[in-house]
């Protein structure tokens, strides 16, 4: 009977065995990496939205605070998406025929909600509160990253648990005073030296207390 | 458990084995007493019957599937991306609404009409949750299990939701158009055969509404029934004052309690603050006065009656008779002992009689609504004999005094209702009725046996339901009209104390339900009107006319009333009761002080007619004690303790929910004592055929220690023949044997043994802990002389006994406290924890197998011996222990200490080893075996409390200290920087509970109120021998029996070295707690 097999893939199958060590840390590398990949977390992509709004315009253009839409970020878990009146506030005089605001005013004339595309979407375990965050000063930049360069949204960060607990392990590194909390572009000289400052000043828990479990899940 | 024989040689050996026991054995069930191979199978196995195994049986062919498919499932779940979600915002957002952030609307559930003020919890115009309204009096922040589990009935996806004409979808235009033109044709016979049938109505606007029609069609008439009705305590008052009153009981008042058969802290319109009331006169702290002492007489067993320092079981036929025997001992005019009194009964009554003579104005005699009349006129008269009536307030008279007080009747109309019942029968069966209304109730069901309803039914030309299901009454009307919810409707219903409140809407009818106003609407209004219309339009009198002198106020006057739960009229600051607060504010003076009364009337100065009390003591008389056993079986008729007359049959919280008593679950049973069961040689589960007044019944055995022997209680409300999923099939209808002859009780039952065997599902024995001294009782006497009687049981290892480096704990340090002396074991406590933490109803099946998912269990121990045992209560939650067992043996981190000392469990991280169950020795987690949680059917999705993870299958849980309420509170108050303040938390249990038992707060500061409790010399934690530093611990019982009595059943209590069952310790292996 012939050989199945060429004597050349005894070479081969030497090399997969020596190599195996390597081989399962690569494919354990590779699952790694996917796990950490915008193709899993979402960072960095950009969703299709019934309107392309433009957070770049809308911040640095017009100057508009995150607060004129995002109402609720400083009183409850929930930052607020602003309703379609608010969009109607300007847009019932500015851009008025606009075909790319059709669908807000066929959601203000037909009462139809706007469905917009969640971008930094947590998973339904994790309880997320915007204005513990705020009341404590992390800028909104910290997680939404610079909003205000952004044309189109996307999330900016990967939302691992690992990167929630890189902050809450050491809020110094997130932490500026409330009135530039805002602020997009604000920076501090000495981010770690001040951020300990204010950690004191605004109480911040310690780290044993921001990893308890029950801090996030519940 | 096969083997009768040895079943029926098992209770002799209990009795044999509790005779010879020194200490006070204290044990769980009969099972767990005579240490059966069931019972250490329970007790071993973690949980019990195989929960763990796979249940349907197992072959080849079926393990291949199953590897390969968890093969596959493993490798594959972990690889699902996260669903893209959508936000939809408002598109004009209403002003009150901030997404996130749930708001809380007043209004009130009703039931057997008498209102109960609620607080919802509303999450983006969801109703979530029930809590108790804190302003309301008769509430006090506090609810029962039925209002807990009445927003599961708004969300029932089996409720009725289509209007229907013979079984066809129809419109309610038709319905409308069919009665109206109806009505013209009767209004030429000025209604002359239009009758209306409702149940107990205390509505104002209902009221006005039915009294308008009546007006308008004079000769149409209003029925009612209310199959767990008040018509003996209607009767009694009317039979001794000669007209209706309402009569309420100020429990903060008293010093000495005795009641007739009634289980006032779970039963009856003032339930929820009487049992507030009582618990309050019973909390020991530091140097206590005396308590308010209970003696307590029953025939079927009730919640009051484990909170007794004396009780005495009799039947039903016998309490008339110590009724009587105790009017004669407070010298009762007109009333003399009645001869050949029993020894245990002639104590009983010296003693009882001899404290209410002694305490005069400090005591209450209060009566069951199951008694017959005599025995309330007797026990009016004996209120007023003692001088516990208060007298009526006049001008120079503003503040009552005293315990007892008497006022206007609450309800609208009242009258015999079964007479009224009786009348419509005959009526129909005599062809007098041509329309018949039905608003709300299920008369075809409830109705006694011997009326025969459904078959007087068929003889009325046209008849119309309005009910929240499609039932047995729906099935002989020719419409049925679905109901609105409570939650999804304006009406206004009065409480106990006669304070009236404004139902309000939470929501939108979900199918299109009407409302008892706006039936009655479309008889009297053209066009018609709403319900908010109607409701809003009666209180413009009353609420305008208050003030009347500027215009303008009735708005004012009309949100306050809605905003506050309770309706302002002209309400005095002080007569509004705060939570904790009794004192000043006790229930006497807010009942004086409620407005409602000058408007809607104080009882006129009454007199108990001297003629009264001589018939109802010569009809008692002449009746006598009942000779015992010798006419056979008395049946004892009560609402079921969780679906009350079956209106709850559907709700799978309330049908899940154990029974406080029996544990029983998903079944009603007949009730025996231990003694009658085993003349009968029948066991529990047992099938007897019972038979009365030529009617029969198949209904299995459920033998109840402290039951009356020659009585069996049936609890009305189950085998249901035509409800939802969740109702059909469970349990038997014990209507069937209830004839108008004899509502609450008949003599002469015979019960024959079946042969057959029918399933129960109780949890009496789940989760059992096999340690010492789990609950620890003790007199007054002895506490007086021994404070920490209850710390001495057991010996605490020193803090440093740790193989573990210890926590610290720098900031908040949650503890629970819980007091034994104030558990009633209502079980209101577990529903709201089950509805705050989305806890899931699993069904009888799962129960059987010991999966019940209540993450609160209210552990019922007796204490003595088998027929007249003590019973105590003991609800168990996590402990949140500060050397957590479980913590140390879960090989994923799913369960990790918190830097506040929560025991946290991580729902996405655990693999369902259940490592830790197996591991705790207080047995308080649950394990999801399948997927119990319902998050398909759309309706129940609104339900869930949005702060709350949904659980899927696999995944342990167990009692978070509703850690999202902590989480909430805290990020309030560092937004405020700001600590926390004592008392701002409050956990769903604690926030439920009736006799605020349970207290929540910070142990690190040892001014808040669980510190100064738990420094109290009863405080004890249960295991704390085992080293677990639970930081939920008890308050030990605390009864005060009478000495001349001696103290029955609690001498020795647990001072033994090793008193807990010899039974079940000699048989059991010690467990590895027992020998620290």
């Amino acid at each position: 009977m012939a050989q199945i097999f060429h004597r050349s893939t005894n070479s081969l199958s030497r090399v997969t065995i020596y190599a195996a060590v390597f081989i399962a840390a690569g494919m354990g590398w590779v699952l790694m990496a996917i796990d950490r990949s915008p193709y899993t977390t979402g960072e960095g992509v950009i969703l299709k939205q019934p309107v392309p709004f433009s957070h770049e315009h809308h911040v640095s253009g017009l100057g508009l605070d995150c607060r004129y839409c995002h109402t609720s970020v400083e009183t409850t878990a929930f930052a607020g998406i602003p309703p379609t009146a608010t969009c109607m506030n300007c847009h019932k005089t500015i851009w008025s025929d606009s075909p790319t605001l059709e669908p807000v005013r066929a959601s203000f004339r037909t009462g139809q909600p706007l469905r917009w595309a969640r971008v930094n979407d947590l998973p339904d375990f994790v309880y997320f509160n915007h204005s513990i965050h705020i009341a404590k000063g992390v800028g909104c930049v910290s997680c939404h990253g610079r909003v205000d360069k952004m044309p189109l949204m996307r999330q900016a960060a990967s939302l691992k648990m690992e990167w929630c607990l890189d902050c809450h392990r050491h809020p110094e590194q997130a932490l500026r005073p409330r009135a530039e909390v805002y602020d997009m572009a604000w920076a501090a000289d000495d981010q770690i030296a001040q951020g300990a400052k204010l950690k004191r000043e605004y109480q911040v828990r310690s780290a044993r207390d921001l990893t308890s479990c029950s801090t996030c899940h519940r | 458990m096969s083997d009768e024989g040895r079943k029926t040689r098992e209770v002799r050996e209990i009795r044999e084995r509790l005779s010879g026991a020194r200490g006070p054995a204290f044990w769980r069930s009969l099972e767990e007493l005579a240490g059966t191979p069931g019972f250490q199978e329970i007790l071993h196995e973690e949980f019990p019957r195989h929960a763990s195994e796979w249940a349907e049986g197992f072959d080849r062919r079926r393990f291949l599937q199953l590897s390969g498919a968890t093969l596959a499932l493993a490798g594959l779940t972990a690889c699902t991306r996260q669903p893209q979600e959508r936000i939809v915002p408002y598109v004009k957002q209403p002003e009150e609404i901030v997404p996130g952030r749930p708001l809380f609307y007043a209004t009130a559930a009703t039931l057997g009409g008498y209102a109960m003020a609620l607080l919802v919890e509303s999450h983006e115009g969801r109703p979530t949750k029930i809590e108790g309204n804190p302003l309301h009096p008769a509430s006090l922040g506090a609810t029962d299990a039925f209002a807990q589990a009445s927003i599961l009935g708004l969300y029932d996806p089996d409720r009725s939701q289509v209007l229907t004409e013979l079984g066809t979808i129809q419109t309610w235009e038709a319905f409308s158009k069919a009665l109206t033109t109806r009505l013209a044709a009767l209004a030429a016979l000025k209604g002359d055969g239009l009758r209306i049938l409702t149940e107990t109505v205390t509505s104002p606007t209902l009221a006005d509404q039915l009294r308008t029609l009546l007006a308008k069609y004079p000769k149409a008439r209003w029925h009612q029934w209310e199959s767990a009705g008040r018509d003996n305590v209607r009767a009694g008052a009317k039979a001794a004052f000669g007209r209706y009153v309402e009569t309420v009981y100020d429990f903060s008042a008293a010093d000495v309690v005795v009641s007739l058969d009634a289980d006032f802290v779970m039963h009856g319109p003032g339930r929820t603050r009487y049992a507030r009331d009582f618990a309050a006169r019973r909390k020991v702290r530091g140097k206590p006065r005396d308590l308010c002492r209970l003696y307590m007489i029953e025939s079927a067993p009730t919640n009051t009656g484990t909170l007794a320092d004396h009780r005495l079981g009799l039947t039903a036929g016998e309490i008339p008779a110590f009724a009587l025997a105790l009017a004669a001992e407070v010298g009762v005019t007109g009333v003399s002992r009645p001869t050949g009194l029993p020894p245990r009964m002639a104590a009983l009554v010296s003693a009882a009689g001899a404290e209410l003579k002694a305490k005069r104005g400090a005591g209450i005699v209060i009566p069951s609504e199951f008694a017959p009349p005599e025995v309330h006129v007797l026990a009016h008269a004996m209120n007023e004999v003692l001088g516990n009536v208060a007298p009526t307030p006049g001008p120079d008279q503003p503040e009552g005094r005293g315990t007892t007080q008497h006022s206007e009747p609450l309800e609208v109309e009242p009258i015999d209702q079964l007479a009224s019942l009786k009348e419509l029968t005959s009526d129909m069966n005599a062809g007098r009725v041509d329309t018949l209304l039905i608003l709300g109730g299920n008369p075809v069901y409830t109705a006694p046996a011997d009326l025969d309803l459904s078959k007087a039914f068929l003889k009325v030309p046209l008849r119309a339901h309005l009910s929240f299901e499609d039932d047995e009454t729906s099935a002989y009307c020719q419409w049925h009209v679905p109901a609105s919810h409570e939650l999804e409707t304006w009406s206004d219903a009065r409480a106990f104390d006669g304070s009236a409140t404004i139902i309000q809407p939470l929501i939108e009818p979900l199918y299109g339900g009407k409302s008892a106003h706006e039936v009655l609407s479309l008889m009297l209004d053209d066009p018609p009107r709403t319900a908010y219309d109607v409701v809003r339009a009666f209180w413009v009198k009353p609420l305008g006319d208050a003030t009347g002198r500027e215009p303008g106020t009735f708005e004012t006057k009309w949100r306050r009333s809605l905003h506050d739960g309770i309706v302002q009229i002209a309400l005095p600051k002080e007569g509004m009761n705060t939570p904790n607060s009794l004192g000043s504010n006790s229930l006497g003076s807010w009942v004086y002080r409620n407005p409602l009364f000058s408007i809607l009337g104080h009882a006129a100065p009454l007199a108990i007619s001297p003629d009264a009390v001589t018939r109802a003591a010569t009809s008692i008389a002449a009746t006598g004690i009942p000779a015992t056993s010798v006419d056979g079986f008395e049946l004892i008729f009560r609402p079921d303790p969780t679906i009350h007359d079956g209106r709850f049959a559907n709700n799978g919280w309330l049908q899940e929910l154990p029974k406080p008593l029996s544990k029983l679950t998903w079944d009603n049973a007949a009730l025996l004592a231990p003694a009658a069961a085993a003349r009968l040689g029948v066991v529990n589960g047992d099938v007897v055929e019972i038979a009365a007044n030529g009617r029969s019944l198949r209904a299995p055995v459920w033998i109840q220690p402290a039951h009356p022997d020659n009585a069996v209680t049936l609890h009305l409300g189950y085998g249901r023949r035509r409800t939802g999923r969740v109702g059909s099939g469970a349990g038997f209808d014990a209507n069937a044997l209830r004839t108008s002859a004899a509502l609450w009780s008949v003599r002469g039952a015979t019960l024959t043994k079946t042969g057959e065997t029918h399933p129960l599902a109780t949890t009496q024995e789940h989760f059992s802990m096999e340690g010492r001294h789990l609950v620890r009782v003790g007199t007054l006497e002895e506490y007086r002389r021994e404070p920490r009687f209850a710390q001495e049981m057991e010996e605490t290892p020193p803090r440093d006994l740790n193989f573990f480096p210890g926590h610290p704990y720098e900031g908040y340090a949650w503890g629970l406290s819980i007091d034994l002396s104030s558990c009633t074991g209502c079980g209101a406590c577990v529903l709201a924890c089950a509805a705050e933490n989305n806890a899931p109803v699993v069904g009888k099946d799962q129960v059987m197998r010991g999966r019940e998912m209540h993450w609160i269990r209210i552990d019922r121990y007796y204490a003595g011996e088998l027929d007249d045992p003590r019973t105590h209560h003991q609800p168990v939650m996590c402990m949140q222990c500060e050397q957590a067992p479980c913590e140390v043996v879960c090989p994923v981190g799913a369960t990790n200490h918190s830097s506040e000392g929560l025991n946290d469990m991580v729902y996405n991280r655990c693999v369902g080893t259940r490592y830790c169950s197996n591991n705790c020795p207080y047995k308080v987690r649950r394990f999801n075996f399948l997927k119990y949680s319902d998050d398909t059917t759309p309706v129940l999705k609104l339900l869930h409390n949005p702060d709350v993870t949904v659980r899927s299958r696999g995944v342990m849980e167990k009692c978070t200290y509703c850690v999202q309420r902590i989480n909430e509170t805290r990020i309030v108050a560092e937004r405020e920087s700001r600590k926390i303040r004592d008392g701002e938390i409050v956990t769903a249990c604690q926030q439920a509970c009736p006799t605020e038992a349970i207290v929540f707060g910070d142990i690190n500061d040892p001014r808040s109120h669980v510190s100064r409790l738990k420094a109290e010399a009863t405080n004890y934690g249960l295991l704390e021998q085992l080293n677990t530093r639970p930081r939920t611990t008890y308050l030990a019982k605390i009864v005060d029996p009478n000495p001349a009595l001696g103290a029955a059943g609690l001498e020795e209590a647990g001072h033994e070295p090793a008193p807990h069952g010899e039974a079940t310790q000699s048989e059991a292996p010690r467990g590895e707690g027992e020998g620290s």
